[in-house]
């Protein structure tokens, strides 16, 4: 039998290990299943997780594919952080896009590249407002925020697709559920490389990944703010002793998670969608739950965790170009990292210990 | 209407059974998301047993094992390593969806035969409730009585009452000498179970054939339906039936030409829960015997 | 521990990269490369089961020719540029996009590669190195109309369409005309799936529209799901894209195939031949390859499930669509409302069934949006 002692504090060395250990332990199983299942399992290792750093545009690729993921991540880690389970980003996602790309389509002729921030911000707002939701009827009636922001991703996925086919829907594209296209202000451009001209998709939405990362560890780390969520997260009866307003801080996180994930839907669709579509998510709301927590619930980790999921997915789509496996073994792998990287963070906080069954 | 009727009983099935092994894992005081994944492994797993061993009957069990299977991985990870139930049943669902996504790929473009309706002699006969609730398949019939028996456990048994004793209290519970660990091991593997058989439901009796990530999005309904029931057993069978009616309530709409867009139509259960979930916040805060007090903590077992 | 940990992964790296390279050079011949890509799984039986077996053929014909790269499963969007790009940049020559969604990506990936041949299937927009491909599935339900309209004993017909799209309706439409051209009392009532894909959601509205009193149903989705749901209820239907008889072998009336393979295999003969072209005509609507029963693009598979006389009428339909004689959109046109869409003597041009936002005479109800 297993059993577990608290440890005094937190294990340093399992810090580092356990997530080293997990990927290891993730690619054994991972080879297990494939050869199981009759895949060439080296080849499929190299495919999946090593062939997308095999070309610069591919690389740029993966960061333009870790984009949403780390910006819905950062902000799903502070309510994490604060025992509070957002698991709603995906709506939240769609609602600041739809927000923000309503307003850009009610200026067709706009062309200055200024218009982006105002969409960002009307984004936030639009993910922020779809948050208030749970956030309202947590705090008040005391309403389970998992669910509620869960349904509402349900409603929100329905009501994006009622908009397009109805009230926004361009009138010449021929029956198509599609916008018009955005104005060319609303457009995030590609970034040009002198000498090389265009690497992959890489934009300049990209640029607000490194503004956000240091501000959000800033925030986390050394304001007064971050510190009370921690504490609200990590020892809820100690935050009520010290006075901090529980309710003012469960709405905050979720209107900055909310609102964070309706920026990543504005940066994601203006780049490299271009108009309003039923679905412009694809499931990032979702992922950056697992990115939030592959990352520990560390601005910098999540970069890394967001990066990691990315190259999982754009190998799972080489894999299926060059062997004909299923895309979604991206799924496997997330599946069963995070199994292990959760398995990680218990093995910090408490010593293990074999014995004999009594 | 009867032929309504029984699409709308066929539509609620799968939410039914699913709603009702997740009532008795939160019961416990577990929250595992990962009913859909669940559901998933059930239908792709019963499938595959009706193809390699002909009988349709095979496909329940094998669809009940695959859930119990998932049920097992998130028991080891949540219960015994003590990782976050809400992560770790997010991690199950897309885990889940790979596994199938990888296990079902030979068994696309294959059909297997349906599970035979059971016509129970002389009520079958009744006019209009003959036909709907005695000319069912066996899975129906397995849900209902699994329901009249979770009903008569949680309320009059001594397992019953220790397993809500666990989900409200486990500190106590184990300082009573309750195997903790041991009760929500079985009610979570009661969970997938009834999932996998859930899940089992769609290829066996609803569309005969794999697709990935069939169950589309199934499993979340099932995980709002116990809140919308407030974790009492018989108002799931409501529940479902509502949330089936209404799925197809929009398509009936749109054959008959009512001026509502589908889609606002479809969004009704999802806000319906949000309604009573608030109606039944506000009688938690007053009496704590609705919602399993421990829902998702996990547990430390304190030698 | 790191260190280790390292070494072992350069390892792998390494190991791999060799593994890579020798799979590489494997085919070092020059065969044509050829990239497709579909919106779902070939396990779909339907439309990119469809865009399979035309794959098939053109692997068959060409052998080692050619060396073809598939992607599934791609959503439409930026999944979608990307994996083209993909496709694009290893060295593909033509590359097959085969969902209406993929026009942007497809356009904007071919700007970039300006020396790669695309085919985007069901488009309208084209570019100098863009074509479009399309199939006249309408004629086919033309076809299914009369027989619909010859077989229905409640001259109700239960229709599920994916989306309110011009060539949804144009299909619609078109199974009007046939349905009107032998049976004056049917109608058509439609449900909107609102996805090309969804087994269950499928199977849920034939149920409801055989619960509506339908005994003949039909379907713009891309599952086998709704002739099941025939076949186990008693009612008849047509399959959808593929021969889907082995799901539904008492319900299945006939199914219009889409036969891709002899357009790919057109098109790769051509670049080939460095005679590769887009065509011309209008850009309004489908390009300029809209082909369809006469062209072989559109088959109709045997006729069962039905009497010698119904078969005899249907295969007279076929023959009057192969030859021109039957004119599906003639005027007088009017549609439900009783509104003249065109007056006698005048017919529908290809331009104006791609703007049809409207039901004619014999279907229920008014296209949504």
């Amino acid at each position: 039998m297993i059993t577990f002692t608290p440890r005094d504090k937190v294990s340093k060395n399992w810090t580092i290990i356990a997530p080293i250990l997990s990927i290891f332990l993730t690619i054994f199983f991972g080879l297990l299943i494939f050869t199981f299942l009759g895949y060439n399992p080296l080849e499929t290792l190299y495919q999946v997780f090593l062939s997308p750093f095999s070309r610069i545009d591919r690389i740029s690729d993966i960061f333009v594919k870790a984009c949403p993921l780390v910006i819905v991540g950062t902000g799903l880690m502070l309510c994490f952080r604060a025992n509070v389970w957002n698991i709603g980003a995906e709506g939240q996602f769609i609602m600041g896009t739809l927000l923000a790309g309503s307003f850009a389509l009610l200026f067709p002729s706009v062309e200055t590249k200024f218009f982006i921030f105002i969409m960002i911000v009307i984004g936030f707002i639009g993910g922020a407002l779809w948050a208030f939701i749970p956030a309202i009827l947590k705090t008040k009636l005391n309403v389970n925020e998992i669910l509620v922001s869960l349904m509402l991703v349900y409603v929100a996925m329905l009501f994006i697709d009622f908009i397009v086919r109805g009230p926004l829907r361009d009138p010449m594209s021929f029956g198509f559920p599609l916008s018009k296209p955005y104005p060319d202000g609303a457009i995030i451009n590609k970034i040009p490389f002198p000498g090389i001209g265009y690497l992959g998709q890489l934009h300049y939405g990209i640029l607000l990944i490194l503004l956000l990362i240091p501000i959000s560890w800033l925030f986390v780390n050394k304001t007064l703010s971050g510190f009370k969520i921690n504490v609200l997260g990590s020892a809820p009866k100690a935050a009520k002793f010290a006075g901090f307003k529980q309710n003012t801080i469960t709405i905050t996180v979720l209107l900055l998670s909310g609102g964070l994930a309706g920026v990543a839907g504005v940066i994601e669709v203006s780049a490299n969608i271009g108009q309003l579509q039923p679905e412009v998510s694809f499931g990032y709301g979702f992922t950056a739950i697992i990115v939030a927590f592959l990352g520990r619930l560390n601005p910098i980790g999540i970069l890394f965790a967001g990066i990691i999921i990315a190259t999982v997915k754009l190998g799972a789509d080489n894999a299926q170009m060059s062997m004909g496996i299923p895309k979604v073994v991206t799924g496997l792998f997330e599946g069963i990292l995070l199994f292990f990287l959760l398995t990680g963070e218990t093995l910090q906080k408490y010593k293990i210990k074999w014995s004999k069954v009594t | 209407m009867d032929a309504l009727m029984l699409t709308i009983i066929a539509t609620s099935i799968p939410l039914l059974l699913a709603a009702t092994g997740e009532l008795i894992t939160e019961k416990s005081g577990v929250l595992n998301l990962g009913v859909e994944g669940m559901m998933l492994s059930g239908a792709v797993g019963a499938l595959g047993a009706v193809l390699w061993l002909g009988n349709p009957y095979f496909g329940i069990i094998a669809g009940g094992l695959c859930g119990v299977l998932m049920a097992s991985i998130f028991s080891i990870f949540t219960i015994n390593f003590m990782t976050n139930q809400v992560a770790t049943g997010l991690g199950l669902t897309i885990f889940a969806t790979g596994l199938t996504g990888l296990a079902g790929a030979p068994l696309v473009g294959k059909t297997v035969p349906s599970l035979p309706k059971i016509e129970i002699f002389l009520l079958s006969d009744i006019p209009f409730v003959g036909e709907i609730l005695f000319k069912q398949d066996f899975i129906a019939y397995l849900s209902v009585a699994i329901i009249i028996f979770i009903t008569y456990f949680l309320k009059y048994s001594k397992s019953g009452i220790v397993l809500r004793a666990v989900g409200d209290d486990h500190q106590s519970a184990h300082s009573v000498g309750y195997p903790v660990k041991k009760i929500r091991w079985y009610a979570t593997c009661f969970g997938g179970m009834c999932a996998g058989i859930g899940g089992a439901y769609i290829p066996l009796v609803l569309t005969p054939h794999w697709s990935e990530g069939m169950t589309a999005g199934r499993g979340w309904i099932a995980l709002a339906l116990v809140v919308f029931a407030s974790w009492i057993p018989w108002r799931i069978i409501v529940g479902a039936l509502i949330f089936g009616g209404i799925t197809i309530a929009q398509l009936v709409g749109q054959a008959r030409g009512w001026p509502i867009p589908s889609q606002i139509l479809s969004m009704m259960p999802y806000l319906a829960t949000i309604v009573a979930l608030t109606m039944i916040s506000g009688r938690i805060s007053k009496s704590n015997s609705v919602v399993p007090a421990s829902l998702g903590k996990p547990f430390f077992d304190t030698q | 521990m790191l260190k280790f940990c390292m070494r072992i992964f350069s390892l792998f790296a390494l190991g791999a990269s060799v593994l890579f390279f020798i799979f590489n050079s494997a085919f070092a011949g020059t065969p044509t490369k050829v990239g497709f890509v579909y919106l779902t799984t070939p396990g779909d039986h339907g439309w990119t089961y469809a865009h399979e077996l035309g794959k098939q053929m053109v692997e068959k014909r060409f052998g080692n020719d050619v060396k073809i790269s598939v992607v599934e499963n791609v959503p439409e969007g930026p999944d979608a540029t990307r994996v083209i790009r993909e496709l694009a940049k290893q060295g593909n020559e033509i590359i097959f996009t085969t969902s209406f969604g993929y026009m942007e990506p497809t356009l904007k990936v071919a700007k970039e590669f300006p020396n790669v041949k695309f085919e985007h299937i069901t488009g309208y927009k084209r570019s100098k190195n863009v074509a479009t491909g399309n199939i006249r599935f309408y004629e086919g339900r033309y076809i299914q109309g009369v027989v619909a309209g010859l077989m229905t004993k409640t001259n109700k017909i239960g229709y599920i369409a994916a989306y309110p799209i011009a060539e949804v309706i144009m299909g619609i439409n078109s199974f009007a005309q046939g349905l009107r051209s032998v049976n004056k009392d049917a109608s058509i009532s439609v449900i909107w799936a609102n996805t090309w894909y969804d087994p269950v959601k499928e199977a849920d509205a034939a149920k409801v529209h055989i619960a509506e009193g339908a005994d003949i149903l039909a379907q713009h989705t891309d599952s086998p799901a709704m002739l099941q749901i025939a076949e186990k209820k008693g009612v008849l239907g047509f399959g959808q894209s593929t021969d889907m008889s082995a799901f539904a072998p008492k319900a299945q009336l006939f199914a219009s195939i889409n036969n891709w393979g002899p357009y790919y295999i057109r098109k790769i003969e051509e670049l080939k031949s460095g005679k590769w072209n887009t065509g011309d005509g209008p850009n309004h609507w489908a390009g300029n390859d809209w082909g369809g029963l006469k062209a072989e693009m559109l088959l109709i598979s045997k006729f069962q499930n039905m009497p010698d006389s119904v078969a005899k009428k249907a295969q007279e339909a076929l023959d009057g669509l192969k030859s021109g004689k039957i004119n599906i959109f003639a005027g007088p046109l009017v549609d439900n409302t009783g509104k003249e869409i065109i007056p006698a003597g005048k017919s529908l041009d290809d331009g104006a069934l791609f703007r049809m936002n409207y039901y004619l005479k014999g279907v229920n109800g008014k296209v949504p949006g």
